[in-house]
């Protein structure tokens, strides 16, 4: 498509011309604020620890190229490096196994329309403040439909648990056997996507799913049924408590990996 | 009857306002038939050249042997002796021992006939029949020293003998690993022999253990932020503790099966890498400089940087391959930190072990080492002064194999994986 196209087809839709330079204004007088809600990426934030005999993401590194000096007297720059996993990040559907033969399933690949949406926030701080383990069910999903009405299709749905203010030990929680974080279980995430039509799920913890979801079934249940039905994810998110429940539309573009399982990121939120 | 000695001065705190002394040291020139011997004494050993034909010990060593014109070999040798000669210097025109003077220095009787000229421990008297070591000096170059009793309990006392030794005691250890069994067992090991002060290098911080909680335990032990595979980390510490640092020990350690084909592929090598190879250099980029800059800082002057290895850096053992190449790779890192090392008074030590007592040798036939032996061993040799040493059978089988014919050994582990 040329630009004169472009220019006709919005010429052709005037609503959407005041729709943007509403927003424009918007964001210009700080009436639409935005929210980050990405996690710096540090060399000691925890990652997903599995046994050691399994391969593992690599967490974030940094370093120094030259910093004004011999090796580049005017300049300052790093050399980094990170798992696809590491940090605030992104999971495209090849990710799991359950995904791996769709369409556009790679963070080069999948559909940008998708990467900005409308989001709904259901708040479980109190549920998992009482039980680390706490595993978010459709009944909660009602409660919340019931209070701020039906989740839209085509919607980003996060799980607000309070998890991104631990920090170091407490936030990946191991015990001898293995992680406590909560998530959802795998009746909900079904329902997000098969009756709500989600475009994806985000979770403050470390995974989209619980820290014992090993045990679950199907084992991870989010990532099954997310990633097999084409759905995106989002972990280690921060800053929920500052978004409304409904409302504020999400940001989340991954890096364009080649043939990328998924991608560290910075996830904004335009609020009212 | 040995004469007891008093206790070596408790190092005091430093006087800001002055000098730390530079690192000097002694006279280092030798033939390469003279730096024989310190390659000896580098590994523990007392060997002396000795005559094929009278079978007599040689010294100083000779291209012949001075009795009948043989051919020389170098073997192991009696080290009994009668201290028949003894001197106090009292001034030396030579800057190290100009500083270190009053010096006792004496001549030995070697049992063959041959004087040897010694250092002399404090307990040593004229007539005395005496044990002979072999030490290297500050310059890394071997000197002899006599003992009259080597199980006084006032051994460590003298203060010769620490100048030549790297002990622990009164000295503040950097165990750069130490959420292993290896680590604790060290923290344990060195607290025992004397340690002031354990920093106790922690990675990952945010994953708890018993290791750490055992660590945590220890009155000597100071648990720090430690991550090896993060330069940014390391330049953290170093920025803290740099300058208390008299003993770094890197063990870091992540043992993995599998060789180059069939193995578990990049991804792990580079974080074997990253940990062993680049933390290596991450630590020498930090604390090198600063270690250097104070070995001869006092009583608790930084004295030894150690660093734990397989055996099969000499030689790769396919089974473990990549292991055995990061182990290489850090051998020859460490060849390169002795070299910039030398006039500074810090000894580069290498403790060589084969397979450890440990979940990822769990498929590998006895005798293996435990971590309490390697700790031990380590302290040991930072005791006797050495270079390298070799824990356990197969560390000490697969050196002499090496030594032997690095060729026949590099076959015989393609050939069968042991």
């Amino acid at each position: 498509m040329s630009a004169d196209n472009a220019t006709d087809n919005a010429t052709d839709h005037p609503d959407t011309v005041a729709i943007l330079a509403g927003l424009a204004a918007g964001l210009a007088s700080a009436e639409i604020k935005i929210v980050d809600l990405t996690h710096r990426l540090d060399p000691d934030f925890p990652i997903i620890v599995l046994p050691p005999e399994f391969g593992q993401c690599a967490p974030f590194r940094m370093e120094e190229i030259s910093r004004y000096d011999a090796r580049g007297p005017a300049w300052h720059w790093h050399n980094i490096s990170l798992g696809e996993h590491a940090g605030t990040h992104f999971d495209a559907p090849i990710h799991w196994i359950s995904g791996r033969d769709l369409p556009n399933n790679t963070t080069d690949t999948l559909p940008v329309q998708k990467l900005v949406g409308q989001v709904c926030v259901i708040d479980c701080e109190a549920e998992s403040d009482a039980d680390d383990d706490y595993e978010m069910g459709v009944d909660k999903i009602a409660a919340f439909e019931a209070e701020h009405g039906e989740i839209p299709a085509q919607s980003w749905v996060l799980m607000r648990t309070g998890w991104s203010r631990r920090r170091g030990a407490d936030y990946i929680n191991l015990r001898a056997d293995g992680a406590h974080s909560p998530g959802p279980d795998a009746a909900a995430v079904r329902f997000l996507v098969e009756q709500r039509d989600i475009i994806g799920f985000g979770t403050e913890t470390v995974g989209t799913d619980t820290g014992q979801a090993v045990h679950s079934d199907p084992p991870y249940p989010a990532h099954y049924i997310l990633h097999g039905a084409g759905r995106y994810g989002l972990q280690c998110l921060a800053n929920l408590d500052q978004l409304p429940p409904t409302g504020a539309i999400l940001v989340a573009a991954p890096l364009k990996i080649r043939q990328g399982t998924g991608s560290p990121l910075r996830v904004l939120a335009l609020i009212p | 009857m040995t004469t007891s000695l008093p206790p070596l001065p408790e190092p005091v705190r430093k006087d800001p306002q002055k000098k730390t002394p530079s690192a000097l040291i002694p006279p280092s020139a030798r033939s390469r038939l003279g730096m024989r011997l310190s390659a000896e004494a580098a590994r523990g050993r007392f060997r002396l050249p000795h005559c094929n034909a009278c079978n007599q010990p040689v010294w100083p060593p000779r291209e012949a042997c001075p009795a009948c014109l043989s051919s020389l070999q170098w073997r192991d040798a009696d080290a009994t002796g009668t201290l028949i000669a003894e001197t106090t210097l009292e001034t030396s025109p030579e800057l190290y021992f100009r500083e270190r003077t009053p010096w006792r220095v004496g001549t030995v009787d070697l049992a063959g006939g041959v004087p040897v000229m010694a250092h002399l421990h404090a307990q040593c008297r004229i007539g005395d029949t005496v044990t002979l070591r072999l030490f290297l000096d500050k310059a890394d170059r071997a000197v002899f020293m006599a003992f009259s009793d080597l199980d006084s309990p006032d051994l460590r006392e003298d203060i010769q003998l620490r100048e030549l030794t790297n002990d622990p005691r009164h000295r503040r250890v950097l165990i750069t690993d130490a959420r292993t069994p290896a680590g604790v067992a060290l923290a344990k090991a060195m607290t025992k022999a004397g340690a002031k002060r354990i920093f106790a290098g922690i990675g990952d911080a945010w994953k708890r253990d018993a290791a750490i909680e055992a660590l945590e335990g220890m009155e000597t032990v100071s648990t720090v932020p430690l991550d090896l595979t993060d330069t940014r980390s390391v330049e953290e510490l170093c920025g803290e503790i740099g300058g208390k640092v008299d003993i770094l020990v890197h063990n870091a350690e992540q043992v993995r099966p599998g060789g180059v084909m069939a193995g578990r592929g990049i991804a792990d090598a580079k974080q074997l890498h990253e940990k062993l190879v680049f933390g290596f250099m991450r630590l020498a980029e930090s604390f090198g400089p600063v270690m250097r800059s104070r070995g001869a800082d006092g009583v608790n002057a930084a004295t030894a940087w150690v660093n734990l290895l397989s055996v099969y850096a000499h030689a790769n053992w396919p089974a473990y391959g990549q292991h055995s190449a990061a182990h290489a790779a850090t051998l020859s890192l460490a060849q390169c930190l002795r070299g910039e090392m030398q006039g500074s008074g810090v000894r580069v030590m290498n403790a060589f072990a084969g397979p450890l007592e440990q979940d990822w040798h769990d498929q590998v036939l006895p005798p293996k080492v435990t971590a309490d032996r390697l700790a031990r061993e380590i302290v040991g040799a930072l005791q006797g002064g050495q270079q390298d040493v070799y824990i356990g059978d197969v560390a000490r089988d697969v050196a002499e194999r090496f030594e032997d014919d690095a060729k026949l050994l590099e076959m015989e582990l393609a050939g069968d994986g042991q």
